[in-house]
């Protein structure tokens, strides 16, 4: 019984890993659109090529923050949470 | 006098690389376990654990402070070193780069953005050399958005606390709770960009390395003996991502965040009620050394 509650425990964990991550695709499409919009105007005017790569950059690091939001979590349900929830799964059934 | 000061800085990363093979536990295959803890301190709260990357982020503030007094030292008016063309370069650009991005009145923050960008740019440099670096480290990060934070609220608090206080209610008084949690959003934000992104990097960096070992060992197992064991894929391959994930994603995380702090600090600079205030109060102290010279004069008569 206990291995199975473990296994639910460990399988969620993984799960939820696994759906958290699907963040991925916001920042995907976001930090495209803001590179494709960045060549455009730099086909337009070349001689901005400096401004326009560095505003671009530093756009795409600030949408990528939800994706890291995500990624955050993916990790401690990884490699902190499944420790966490055996712990307070056995002190509660009191071993 | 320079060479000392270059060879220090030199030994004080080389005293974390050796901390780190005396200390360390090696590992091999996957580890992802976070800085590995030296020791802790008995604390009346809380314990305090001394880990890898608070040894390693000490190690880099003495490497960045050595390398700024080698760049410094022995400063001329003319026939002036490469040393220190690349010091005013430095102080030129972060200058220029403060200036265009805060305003003429924030100009004294040049040296801290300029702490921010070595201190970070460094530490996420340092897993060039097999360190573990203090900014995958959400502690260290945390440390220094916290300290952005305070000065984001000192610099709002500058035209009194009323008007700090009336900012929260801005579009609507229904809005305050949203207001305070973006408040609070901002430095976690900012520890979770900074963090996120070079950790997932090492993380990325460690997968791909067992994997090319694993893939190596299945192709080349016909070789006889020790050969078959030598991971031959993981000759230069990494190497193309480190690239990405360590030089690049770190110079740019710290950029960014110098460029975020600049722009935190100064978009929530209240200017106008500012200069208002001081205009009152200078009006009011000319007011007052108005009077009280009328008030001497009277008295000589």
């Amino acid at each position: 019984m206990l291995e199975l509650a473990i296994g639910i425990i460990l399988g969620g964990c993984a799960l939820g890993a696994g759906c958290a991550m699907i963040a991925g695709i916001g920042p995907g499409i976001g930090e495209g659109h803001a590179v494709a919009k960045a060549c455009e105007a730099i086909g337009r005017q070349p001689e901005c090529k400096g401004d326009v790569t560095s505003t671009m950059l530093m756009g795409c690091a600030v949408a990528e923050t939800t994706g890291l939001y995500a990624l955050v979590i993916a990790i401690l349900l990884i490699f902190v949470a499944p420790g966490r929830f055996v712990d307070i799964l056995l002190k509660a059934i009191g071993r | 006098m320079s060479i000392v000061y270059l060879i220090l800085c030199i030994l004080s990363m080389a005293a974390a690389i050796a901390v780190k093979v005396m200390f360390v536990p090696a590992s091999d295959g996957i580890d992802i376990s976070g800085a590995h803890v030296f020791f802790t301190v008995k604390m009346p709260i809380q314990d305090l654990p001394i880990t890898e990357a608070q040894v390693n982020s000490w190690c880099v503030i003495l490497a960045v402070m050595f390398l700024c007094l080698f760049l410094t030292t022995g400063l001329k008016t003319r026939n002036i070193s490469i040393r220190q063309m690349l010091a005013e370069w430095i102080v030129e650009k972060v200058t220029g780069l403060v200036r265009t991005n805060m305003g003429e009145y924030f100009e004294g923050f040049a040296p801290f953005i300029a702490a921010i960008l070595g201190l970070s740019g460094f530490s996420s440099l340092s897993s060039l050399l097999g360190l573990f670096p203090p900014t995958s480290d959400i502690n260290i990060i945390a440390g220094w958005a916290i300290l952005v934070f305070f000065l984001i609220t000192y610099y709002k608090m500058k035209a009194g606390p009323w008007i700090y206080l009336k900012s929260f209610g801005q579009p609507q008084p229904l809005l305050a709770p949203l207001n305070i949690i973006s408040e609070v959003a901002t430095p976690i934000s900012m520890a979770f960009r900074h963090y996120g992104n070079v950790l997932s990097g090492s993380i990325i960096s460690v997968l791909i390395a067992v994997g090319l070992t694993k893939l190596s060992h299945s192709l080349f197992s016909f070789l006889p003996g020790a050969l078959a064991d030598f991971p031959y894929l993981r000759i230069g391959i990494p190497a193309v991502l480190s690239i990405y994930f360590d030089l690049f994603s770190g110079c740019l995380q710290a950029f960014i965040f110098a460029i975020l702090t600049m722009l935190y600090v100064a978009g929530g600079f209240p200017a106008e009620e500012y200069a208002a205030r001081k205009k009152k109060r200078q009006e009011r102290a000319a007011a007052k050394a108005a009077c009280s010279h009328t008030a001497g004069k009277n008295a000589e008569l």
